[in-house]
């Protein structure tokens, strides 16, 4: 859908982003959307997540295809275990 | 190779310059703050010196100061102005320089974007066989092989799409947002914090346009400069904003006479949004639209069901919070402020009134509709079930307002009392007009001095010193003037209720304005 815009146009336009809270708790998603080598970050930054935050429960999680959004099911279940998603793509 | 659009456009001196002229043309687009215009501005300059006898060599500036570009470019010849950039736009530039060799019926030889020292060359080669005049000596090793070009200004955000939109022949020319497939567009829109806290309906083009059709006024034509941030609104903006309220078409000349009322320095919205103050804008519509927009006067007059008495009044409040800027707990400061913010709009029931209607009084004709805004509160109840005459009701009604502001402040500003019918008849059969009630009204208010002096109990009143200059006994009125009191008339058949709505601070800030509706 298209909207006009009803403001005086000298702000710029953007999504709001969640609130970020002040340190990484809980479990962290670690979402490799399928793009090639997209594995070998995300194998890299749960190693260093691990390292500096051994509390940190970490849950991987991987997009059947990168040129389409995440499906449903996978979406829910992220948003039902995690308090974070990190996406990680590479090419 | 295309043929070109023809255009006409002013050079510096003012005289219009129609292309195709009939020769060959070499067309110049250039910016002032792009390094590689002024690059290749010297060969622009040598183009003109050595072939304008006959090619015509047009610098054509995308700058609102043309003749500075031709300054600090050291240029010779004709420097169109195309700072509206429609030329730029029709003919595709995406970079400047660009370079546009024509031959004399318009047809495009050969362009070149940025700057190219071999393309340059060639140029020089083919306007020397056009011109039939040898090629200027010209030191080429000081130039470099090639530099690229700036961004016209014609495809900067913003400009592109308003260029479209006039290619296209549409009037709209507001920043268009997509909304991503997956998001809810009223979430959307209040992620984007231009709601008042209610849903709005999302402003599409389409319905943009329908709403525009409520007007003959031109979409970009302004309306008003808005406070507290002075944007400007135009139709365009008060038509989107109408939409997201839920205006019909035909509510839209009612906002936009409500917006000239109130960005008014005797209206002064700027204060009316930034006190600490209550106080929102209340407009009261009379005249022929009431009836033609279907506005509610009768039962509920003041309160909800209606669409058009609840979407015109919180149209105007959009305008204010996007277009002025004035959000809640930003600019504007109200401690408590008001349901009323939301929108307050009403209509005077003059069919039922024995009086002039207000418009009529404020010095309009009764056949023209009008909007008259009041810095305004939430209306407070009269309850008199009990009067059978008009001095006893012009007495209830003064023992009530007493109250406004507070009961020992005096000199007090306009207020606006509405009279059901059931109190109009009453009235009606003593014969009194307005002036009478409200002098009625202003008496019943009047206290002696020394009972409106502050005291042991209550630190609010006339102090030693004015109680001393009026005489303790005199008795001081509420209002500086019985004028003050707007008699208003609205309201359904059963029910001795009346109601006042208070001003804003005893009044000094802000003064009831009435604009007439142009349909």
């Amino acid at each position: 859908m298209q909207i006009l815009d009803p403001t005086d146009e000298r702000r710029p336009i953007e999504r709001r982003l969640a609130a970020r809270p002040a340190r990484l708790s809980g479990t962290v998603a670690l979402l490799d959307i399928s793009k090639p080598r997209g594995d070998v970050l995300i194998d890299r930054l749960a190693e260093r997540l691990r390292e500096r935050l051994p509390d940190v429960e970490l849950r991987r999680y991987r997009k059947p295809a990168f040129s389409r959004p995440a499906p449903e099911d996978l979406r829910r279940e992220v948003l039902r275990d995690c308090g974070f998603v990190i996406e990680a793509l590479a090419d | 190779m295309a043929r070109l659009p023809p255009f006409e456009l002013a050079d510096q001196s003012g005289q219009q310059r129609a292309f195709p002229t009939g020769r060959p043309a070499l067309l110049c687009f250039l910016k002032e703050e792009c390094p590689t215009c002024v690059l290749s501005a010297p060969l622009v300059r040598a183009a003109t010196e050595a072939f304008g006898g006959a090619v015509d060599v047009w610098a054509i500036s995308q700058d609102e100061d043309g003749a500075q570009l031709a300054r600090s470019f050291g240029l010779a010849g004709p420097l169109l102005a195309d700072s509206a950039l429609r030329v730029s736009y029709r003919y595709g530039l995406e970079t400047v320089p660009t370079v546009i060799l024509a031959d004399g019926t318009g047809e495009e030889l050969r362009r070149v974007g940025g700057f190219d020292r071999a393309a340059w060359r060639e140029l020089f080669g083919e306007l020397a066989r056009l011109a039939g005049a040898p090629e200027p000596s010209f030191d080429w090793d000081a130039y470099p092989a090639a530099r690229p070009g700036c961004g016209s200004r014609s495809v900067e955000p913003g400009i592109a799409e308003r260029l479209a939109a006039e290619a296209e022949g549409s009037p709209l020319r507001a920043r268009r947002i997509e909304v991503g497939a997956r998001d809810d567009p009223f979430e959307f829109l209040f992620d984007q914090s231009v709601t008042d806290g209610l849903p709005v309906v999302p402003p599409t083009p389409e319905r943009v346009l329908r709403m525009l059709a409520g007007t003959r006024r031109d979409p970009q034509s302004v309306v008003a400069v808005v406070p507290p941030s002075m944007g400007v609104a135009t139709v365009e903006k008060v038509a989107i904003n109408a939409v997201m309220a839920g205006c019909r078409p035909e509510y839209l000349p009612v906002v936009i006479a409500a917006l000239e009322a109130v960005c008014t320095e005797r209206f002064n919205v700027h204060g009316v949004l930034a006190t600490t103050h209550f106080v929102g804008p209340v407009l009261i519509v009379n005249g022929p639209i009431r009836d033609r927009i279907g506005m509610n006067y009768r039962e509920n007059a003041l309160g909800q069901g209606n669409r058009a008495n609840a979407t015109i009044g919180r149209a105007l409040q959009l305008v204010v919070r996007n277009v002025g800027g004035g959000r809640p707990g930003e600019i504007d400061r109200a401690v408590l402020g008001t349901p009323g913010k939301l929108g307050f709009c009403f209509a005077e029931h003059e069919a039922r009134s024995r009086w002039e209607p207000l418009h009529v009084e404020r010095g309009f004709r009764p056949e023209d509709s009008t909007v008259t805004a009041f810095a305004g509160c939430a209306p407070t109840p009269i309850v008199d079930q009990f009067s059978r005459s008009a001095a006893s009701l012009a007495t209830s009604y003064g023992l009530s307002l007493m109250a406004a502001g507070h009961p020992r402040q005096v000199g007090y500003g306009e207020v606006v009392v509405v009279v059901p019918p059931e109190h109009v008849d009453t009235i009606a059969r003593d014969g009194w007009t307005k002036q009478q009630l409200r002098e009625a009204i202003q008496a019943a208010t009047a206290r002696p001095a020394r009972e409106l002096a502050r005291d042991e109990h209550c630190a609010v009143g006339l102090t030693p010193a004015e109680v001393e200059r009026l005489g303790p006994g005199t008795p001081v009125p509420k209002f500086r003037a019985a004028e003050a009191i707007h008699l208003v008339v609205a309201g359904g058949e059963a029910g001795k209720f009346a109601a006042w709505i208070d001003n804003w601070a005893g009044g000094a800030g802000s003064a009831m304005t009435t604009v007439k509706i142009e349909e």
